[in-house]
């Protein structure tokens, strides 16, 4: 397995996108930090950069990636390696590489500009939403043989998380506003891993006094150490299912 | 050395693979032939586990393939359009394959490699190709690894006349070594001098499988080409005809039609 990671990687350090994305995560990051001389408030800033920019480009860079590496694919299965491996493989490069860019990226100017904890946080729920999107773009591009399709529903999956979801809670907000909804909140969080890191984060920023009654549950749970836990385990849970489900289907698909 | 049984495959509603079952033995090179889209490639490529059989059995050396890998470490394969890594030069093409294979380079079969004159064009990318050298660099990889199977799809399509003879001659000097070889090309001239049997194929279903020599004497024809077009129009076997070139390509009943407008 680690041999055709080492060519998954070769594949991906030629073209220079993975490049471009740590330099432009490095001048987010710098530029955030640079301009507010409190590093918390640099760090709210570049939350919403990561929990927007994060997941596109993971969904977009492994669709493309997953469609240009068909050859490859198909040169590696004609020799004697089994088809899981070489899915996983083909993940854990891809994975591994925009995990990299955002250590790179994010990870050093937040240690640079000791960020604390809060800052640690950030990074990771970063990794955990890179891991969790090349999941789901992998499923999506398993799924389809076509090449547009396949961005296609790698956007259409972005919008419906990172934009469509927040509308719908925000319409069961409003149209149950007399019933109490804490305990309800706290599972609908659990179905979009994007507010599962923001609220995750946001909790480590001391403000969630100001997202009321809820904000007080939200704290009461996720800061003990079973509501991390729990964030955790869901987190990776999001991960595995479709990393799984993309194997199974890859078993079975003719090339 | 392949036992292949009840094999079905469809793509939709296409039926591509029908009920089809054949044995394939060692020393044997084994022409497939049909007509466009009658499912030769279909076959190779569940033999190679690129397509996956939707019923039936595969067995190679006795054991089932199903799922399996191990298996293809013997087996070297060509295909028809060789698509590769874009930006990967020769090189690094081979060394990645080698390197996946584990392969000793004392095991190495690079007759091929020095036959093309392929070192010396090692450092250019696969993007920068032509289509014949792209089919070069797919047929040493096939005989790289002295697989005790060859698949070859359309070998010498593409290959300029040196190399195709070139190529022609490895593949007879393979079979000499008690190797399968299993191809299919639409040049028939090509295959008369390589094949010993004849599988042939139509909308997926296998209609015969037979020696060369046999389907020879049957025709009463010395060559393969007239031999299956023979077989193909279905005129009576082993009757001889004043004047054979005349009626290969018509079926009995059209022939008969065209007699009669005359």
């Amino acid at each position: 397995m680690p041999k055709v990671i080492k060519y998954v990687w070769l594949d991906i350090l030629q073209n220079k996108i993975i490049l471009a994305y740590t330099l432009f995560l490095l001048g987010v990051s710098l530029s955030l930090f640079g301009m507010e001389s409190n590093p918390a408030k640099g760090l709210l800033g570049l939350l919403n950069v990561v929990l927007m920019v994060v997941p596109l480009i993971s969904l977009v860079f492994t669709t493309i990636h997953f469609y240009n590496s068909y050859e490859f694919i198909e040169l590696l299965l004609a020799q004697p390696i089994p088809r899981t491996r070489l899915l996983l493989s083909e993940f854990a490069g891809v994975a591994s590489s925009l995990v990299t860019a955002l250590l790179v990226g994010v990870g050093v100017p937040v240690a640079v500009f000791g960020a604390g904890f809060t800052g640690l946080a950030l990074v990771g729920a970063g990794v955990l939403l890179t891991v969790v999107f090349v999941a789901m773009a992998f499923l999506a591009s398993v799924l389809t043989r076509d090449k547009s399709r396949g961005i296609g529903v790698a956007l259409l999956l972005w919008f419906y998380f990172a934009l469509l979801y927040d509308g719908l809670v925000l319409g069961i907000l409003f149209g149950f506003s007399d019933y109490p909804l804490e305990k309800a909140m706290l599972g609908l969080t659990t179905l979009n891993p994007v507010d599962l890191a923001r609220i995750f984060i946001l909790l480590q920023m001391d403000v969630s006094a100001l997202m009321g009654y809820t904000g007080a549950l939200y704290q009461e749970f996720f800061g003990s150490a079973l509501g991390s836990a729990y964030a955790l385990g869901v987190m990776l849970l999001w991960a595995m299912v479709p990393t799984w489900a993309a194997v199974r289907v890859f078993r079975k698909k003719d090339l | 050395m392949i036992e292949v049984r009840h094999l079905h495959k469809s793509f939709g509603r296409l039926t591509a693979l029908d009920d089809l079952s054949v044995r394939l033995d060692a020393g044997r090179a084994v022409s497939l032939i049909g007509p466009n889209g009658s499912g030769k490639t279909t076959f190779l490529k569940c033999l190679l586990g690129l397509v996956v059989p939707d019923g039936g059995e595969i067995c190679f050396n006795h054991q089932p393939v199903r799922n399996g890998w191990e298996y293809r470490r013997h087996i070297g394969y060509m295909p028809q359009i060789g698509r590769y890594p874009d930006h990967l030069t020769i090189r690094q093409v081979f060394d990645m394959v080698k390197d996946l294979r584990k392969a000793r380079p004392a095991d190495l079969d690079e007759e091929l490699l020095d036959a093309f004159g392929l070192p010396a064009l090692f450092d250019k990318t696969m993007r920068s190709l032509s289509g014949g050298t792209r089919q070069k660099v797919s047929a040493c990889l096939a005989f790289l690894f002295d697989p005790a199977v060859l698949i070859l799809d359309e070998p010498t399509a593409g290959l300029d006349p040196v190399a195709a003879e070139r190529l022609k001659a490895k593949i007879q000097r393979e079979k000499g070594r008690g190797k399968l070889i299993l191809l299919t090309s639409h040049i028939l001239s090509d295959l008369d001098e390589l094949t010993t049997d004849v599988m042939y194929l139509q909308d997926g279903k296998l209609q015969f499988f037979q020696p060369v020599e046999w389907l020879k004497q049957r025709t009463g024809e010395e060559k393969l080409g007239r031999a299956i077009a023979r077989l193909m129009s279905g005129e009576p076997l082993s009757s001889p005809q004043s004047d054979p070139t005349a009626l290969h390509f018509t079926p009995v009943g059209e022939h008969q039609l065209t007699t009669y407008d005359f």
